[in-house]
């Protein structure tokens, strides 16, 4: 099975704090896997250092075989670094794109607190997503040269809603929507990047339980639909065992199990990080 | 294509409107007996001139701090760029020994207005063409002298958010008013002193061959460019980038997550709205029929930074309102509060020279104290919606009858 993104000694250290600590994982093509660990164990940092928003202090992050973010400690940071396989990458040049050139490549994210574009509508929300793959310039947007590509965009727009069961909403402010319904825009809007990996950061955060189960249904049905790769940080256990293929723990940065859900659920060392060693 | 058709009845409006404003301006000349507000001397066409420069200004800085969240107070120093380029290309070079005095002539010994006189001719129908033609050139090459700066100053200083932003685009206007000031460039900036001679609002004024002007046009052209240039910023606006921009203003993380790049968008935004700022600027040189540094302190950037606050951050219709009010406040409505006056024999106490900005000052303190969102808050005014309502209504008084 060919991995969609590799995680390899990936360490991000914020002065003297190391928040991830030599992540090395495998997200596999078409599997939904997840990532737990108690509060502040460091998983929407390891997100953050995929997308772009930090660079990594060491490691490398492959995505469909390509490197995308390669990075080693320099100056300041290499004298004060705790990590571990320092040298491994010193030889290399530092990759370190911009988020939205890794949402480019194929990989989009949602936000543990939503993160929507408050003043704009349902419809302009996901609009926008599309903007980046439109095949225009700021004069054929402007003097309307692109009318063709406006329209397919707005078409595929509305697909999309319709298909979520947001159509109904299109012309109301995002925020004004519940928040379920909320966290399903922000979906449709990482969708809408035309992505192969999606990264969901607790999607059923603040959900019903009737809503959880429902998010596992609508996960996997997007998967299929759009041949995506699944890989999210979620609290829920019931959520994360009932549709998670793979499982990584981590806990104060490091990773300290890994398996399919049973395996992890019975691991000594999870339940001591998520209850307390006795 | 109810959208289409509301874009249709919106350029109708326009159009409708700088056909009032020739109308206005030509009123006494067709009836010589209109009241003094109608006279060519009127306050009432320096308040329109000066405030359709303003309103394209306006709406250029509120493309920046309205619609893209990036807090810059550089407007002064790109109007600026815009009023000198357009001033050193066309004075005519006949004048510029007489301009340059004090330097010994120009070292550009060369004027656009003169280069289209060469191919069209001087005098004459060539002649007015190739003065139309050189100050349109030279309206486009001043926004993209600004707009280029613009591009320069952007690349380090876009990395900079909110406040520190505006600290930096402040401190480059302030600088490039000094520059512009400096003795030792005074063969191409006339240093200090103004320069003065090239085509302003008044030499588009139509005059017969006897030297009678036949049909006035002095307030018409600053509407007419102002109208055509907010109305491309209204087209970018509502463009797909005008949404990346819109995006990038409601929340950074999630704009840039989704694909939209941060730094060729905030870019994009401040080249655009520079280049306007510049034609603005050159529309001002127009205005006041001389460029001079002096005029372009950080109290005008302020002066439209208000006029945007009042407006309504994030409209572009809230915006131009606020221009024309602002504007007539201040150069019109409220002078009289700069003069004695006497109710009966009562004579008003306070009204001195000065009071009038006294009383401004309290009049913006309370808008901005009481409504912050100004007077139009982020909304537009919906001309289209506007007729229909009109027209439904007309349709549903007929159908009661």
């Amino acid at each position: 099975m060919a991995s969609a993104l590799h995680l390899e000694n990936v360490t991000m250290q914020f002065g003297g704090v190391v928040s991830v600590n030599n992540l090395t994982l495998d997200v596999p093509e078409h599997k939904i896997i997840a990532l737990i660990g108690p509060n502040g164990a460091g998983k929407t940092t390891a997100f953050n250092c995929i997308t772009g928003v930090y660079r990594p202090t060491n490691g490398l992050i492959e995505f469909m075989g390509n490197p995308i973010v390669r990075s080693h400690p320099v100056g300041k940071e290499a004298r004060t670094y705790k990590g571990n396989n320092a040298d491994k990458y010193a030889g290399e040049p530092i990759i370190s794109p911009t988020p939205d050139h890794i949402t480019g490549l194929g990989i989009a994210r949602t936000f543990q607190n939503i993160r929507l574009w408050k003043s704009m509508t349902v419809f302009e929300n996901v609009l926008i997503a599309k903007h980046q793959r439109a095949k225009q310039n700021v004069f054929t947007a402007t003097f309307r040269g692109n009318h063709a590509e406006e329209e397919r965009m707005r078409k595929e727009t509305m697909e999309l809603l319709e298909e979520q069961g947001l159509d109904v909403y299109k012309d109301e402010l995002a925020v004004s929507l519940p928040y379920g319904l909320q966290r399903r825009l922000e979906i449709a809007r990482a969708l809408a990047t035309q992505p192969k990996l999606l990264l969901l950061d607790e999607p059923a955060a603040g959900m019903n339980p009737q809503e959880t189960i429902e998010l596992a249904d609508f996960v996997r049905t997007i998967r299929d639909k759009y041949d995506l790769t699944v890989f999210l940080i979620e609290h829920h256990m019931d959520l994360v065992m009932n549709i998670s293929d793979y499982i990584y723990v981590i806990d104060f940065g490091s990773e300290i199990a890994q398996g399919v859900p049973e395996e992890v659920q019975n691991n000594k060392r999870v339940i001591d990080a998520y209850l307390g060693t006795g | 294509m109810e959208k289409k058709k509301r874009s249709f009845s919106a350029l109708i409006c326009v159009a409708v409107l700088l056909l009032f404003v020739v109308f206005l301006e030509n009123l006494s000349a067709i009836f010589p007996q209109v009241p003094q507000v109608f006279m060519p001397t009127s306050p009432l066409f320096t308040v329109l001139k000066k405030a359709a420069v303003y309103s394209l200004v306006a709406v250029s800085m509120n493309l920046l701090n309205g619609f893209t969240g990036l807090f810059s107070l550089g407007q002064a120093g790109f109007m600026l760029l815009g009023a000198y380029t357009y001033a050193i290309l066309t004075v005519p070079t006949a004048m510029k020994d007489q301009v340059y005095y004090l330097f010994e002539g120009c070292a550009f010994d060369f004027s656009l207005v003169d280069m289209f006189g060469g191919i069209f001719g001087s005098e004459g129908a060539g002649g007015a063409f190739s003065m139309v033609l050189g100050c349109l050139v030279a309206l486009i090459l001043a926004g993209a002298v600004a707009g280029f700066f613009a591009y320069l100053i952007g690349i380090p200083v876009l990395r900079l958010k909110s406040d520190y932003l505006a600290i930096a685009t402040l401190g480059f206007a302030e600088i490039l008013r000094a520059i512009f000031q400096w003795q030792k460039l005074g063969k191409i900036t006339n240093g200090a002193n103004m320069i003065k001679g090239f085509p302003t609002f008044s030499s588009f004024n139509i005059t017969n061959s006897s030297g009678v002007e036949v049909l006035r046009l002095s307030t018409f052209v600053p509407f007419l460019i102002s109208s055509i240039c907010i109305t491309v910023i209204v087209l970018l606006i509502n463009s797909s980038y005008g949404r990346a921009f819109k995006s990038i203003r409601d929340d950074e993380v999630a704009a840039e997550a989704m694909g939209v790049s941060l730094f060729k968008h905030k870019m994009l935004s401040f080249v655009i709205s520079s280049f306007f700022a510049g034609v603005g600027g050159a529309l001002f040189a127009m205005y006041v029929a001389n460029a001079q540094a002096k005029a372009f302190t950080s109290v005008m950037t302020y002066e439209i930074l208000l006029i945007v606050v009042i407006g309504g951050i994030g409209s572009v219709s809230g915006s131009v309102l606020a221009t024309f009010l602002y504007v007539a406040c201040s150069e019109w409505w409220l002078r009289f509060l700069d003069s004695e006056q006497y109710i009966g024999s009562f004579k008003v106490p306070l009204l001195r020279n000065g009071f009038r900005m006294v009383v401004f000052s309290v009049v913006i303190m309370i808008i901005v104290l009481f409504f912050s969102q100004g007077i139009m808050g982020n909304h537009e005014i919906n001309l289209g919606a506007l007729i229909d309502k009109i027209t439904r209504r007309s349709k549903r008084s007929e159908r009661k009858q």
